[in-house]
């Protein structure tokens, strides 16, 4: 390649690569901003709860169809594995508790929150956003009510309530299908699964579980707002944010996953 | 009255408004004309908020509304209405509830109160009984007209109109204009309204003013109008092409 060319190319890469920087600075810029306001706008709560119920029936009733039949088959899995791994190395009572750590401290939180970020954290951001692209949240600026308090507040608190609550509904489900399997395929007693279940039972993995699950709603709830509300053109911003939205939230989760779980279960 | 002085707003290296001066009285209804995209609605939005100037300011009786806080211009919006292009009126609520949302997060009414104010609105737009239906079952023209409804509902001074006749039949369109004028005499409200639709503007506006690439250059009567000298504005409402 001719020096000239080769500088060009070498100058055009450096280009993009600092483009992107600064879009990915400017989009967590104005993240933690709305963030910021939604805190701020926790205040009215009281005066918005009608709204906080509704989007606590979206985001927890309604979810709940779908995430028990994922954490039913989610446990079944666990003890299918559980089962597998253990065979000749370690005593079948073991199985309770390798099922009920697994689903308490991983499966039931980041399974429920990634079931979850793709059923309501892109409803959110697709409702939001073609209200957007519509005007409505013009429109609710022009009557003056703030959108903050308004739509975003009511979602972010559902998300930060309803996630746990769908968690605990979750492990319960998850560990009746690894006690299914247990007992129909691996063929332990109902006791054993039962005594290794409550012998090795620790209230840090379920809260630690339950932590994990309240930051996971938040996450899925913020950005169904931020994508939401940034979204520009018609169908196409719409559809964009709708990915955008679902796609952050699940890596949000996994890497807040890791830092919980690295500073709970240490 | 409403002072728009020496407007200036560029979107990336687009200049939209290139130093816009306009006056509108207490009580008039100005109607702003233009070519499309030439900048109208970018116009009504820095009235009301929506948008900042670069340059230049918007002042609502004396109060300038880019250099006021969120607090006090939520405090004057509450005296404006506005009626969107597509009329923006929120899926999720009934024809009732998005006529009533603004009386129902400001005021104290109790809720049969604003259900008897929302069914008086609804009825001075000429939709009454349809409180209960959602907007996905109401056609163009009476989504405006609820529109129109929610845009009154809090009694505003000042009401802005975006496209009012835009997509709609032409009955349906002079519908609205009189529903429009018939506001105006009975609310005492100062209209502003932004359109394409020449038979629109003739009906509704005391005054016309034209907007063409950022700069107002024409304000006058609707006779006036018709006999001002300049070749851009004769071509933009006898509808001729250069």
């Amino acid at each position: 390649m001719p020096l000239k060319l080769n500088i060009l190319f070498q100058r055009s890469i450096l280009e993009n690569i600092g483009r992107s920087t600064i879009d990915l600075f400017q989009e967590w810029g104005a993240a933690f901003i709305l963030l910021g306001k939604i805190s701020l706008s926790l205040r009215h709560i009281f005066r918005n709860f009608s709204q906080i119920l509704t989007q606590m029936m979206f985001f927890g009733v309604s979810s709940l169809p779908v995430v028990l039949f994922s954490a039913v088959f989610t446990g079944m899995v666990a003890g299918v594995q559980a089962a597998y791994q253990m065979q000749g190395l370690v005593p079948p009572i073991w199985l309770g508790a390798g099922i009920s750590r697994a689903v308490l401290i991983e499966l039931g939180p980041v399974l429920t929150a990634l079931v979850v970020a793709g059923r309501v954290g892109a409803g959110i951001a697709a409702e939001l956003g073609t209200m957007k692209v519509t005007e409505q949240i013009d429109a609710l600026e022009t009557m003056a009510i703030d959108p903050v308090a308004y739509l975003y507040m009511p979602r972010f608190v559902a998300g930060a309530v309803m996630a746990p609550v769908l968690t605990v509904f979750a492990n319960f489900v998850a560990l009746v299908g690894g006690w299914l399997v247990a007992v129909l395929s691996v063929g332990i007693s109902s006791q054993m699964y039962m005594d290794g279940l409550r012998f090795h039972f620790h209230t840090r993995d379920l809260v630690g579980g339950i932590v994990k699950s309240v930051f996971f709603g938040i996450i899925i709830a913020t950005s169904g707002c931020f994508h939401g509300s940034a979204t520009e053109g018609g169908a196409e911003g719409v559809g964009k944010a709708t990915t955008n939205s679902v796609v952050t939230s699940a890596v949000l989760i996994l890497i807040f996953d890791y830092i919980i779980s690295a500073w709970i279960f240490r | 009255m409403i002072d728009i002085s020496n407007i200036y707003k560029s979107f990336n290296s687009k200049q939209v408004l290139a130093g816009v001066d306009l006056s509108i009285n207490t009580g008039e209804t100005m109607v702003i004309i233009g070519g499309s995209g030439c900048g109208k609605s970018v116009l009504l939005r820095h009235i009301i908020g929506l948008m900042q100037p670069d340059r230049g300011s918007v002042k609502i009786d004396g109060t300038d509304v880019s250099r006021i806080n969120r607090k006090e211009l939520f405090a004057l919006r509450k005296r404006l209405g506005m009626l969107f292009q597509g009329a923006a009126l929120f899926d999720s609520l009934t024809v009732a509830e998005n006529v009533g949302l603004g009386l129902r997060e400001h005021s104290e009414y109790s809720a049969e109160q604003i259900s008897d104010i929302v069914n008086k609105k609804l009825e001075m737009v000429g939709m009454s009984g349809t409180g209960g239906l959602m907007p996905a079952e109401l056609s163009g023209g009476m989504k405006k007209r609820v529109g129109l409804a929610r845009a009154i509902a809090m009694d505003p001074e000042y009401i802005l109109y975006d496209e009012p006749t835009t997509g709609l039949d032409p009955i349906m369109a002079d519908k609205i204009n009189d529903l429009i004028i018939a506001l105006r005499s009975r609310m005492a409200l100062t209209s502003i309204a932004v359109t394409h639709d020449m038979v629109s503007a003739a009906k509704i506006a005391d005054r016309i003013a034209m907007l063409h690439q950022g700069k107002i250059i024409f304000c006058g009567t609707p006779e006036e109008i018709k006999r001002s000298p300049d070749e851009r504005v004769q071509r933009f409402i006898k509808g001729e092409a250069d």
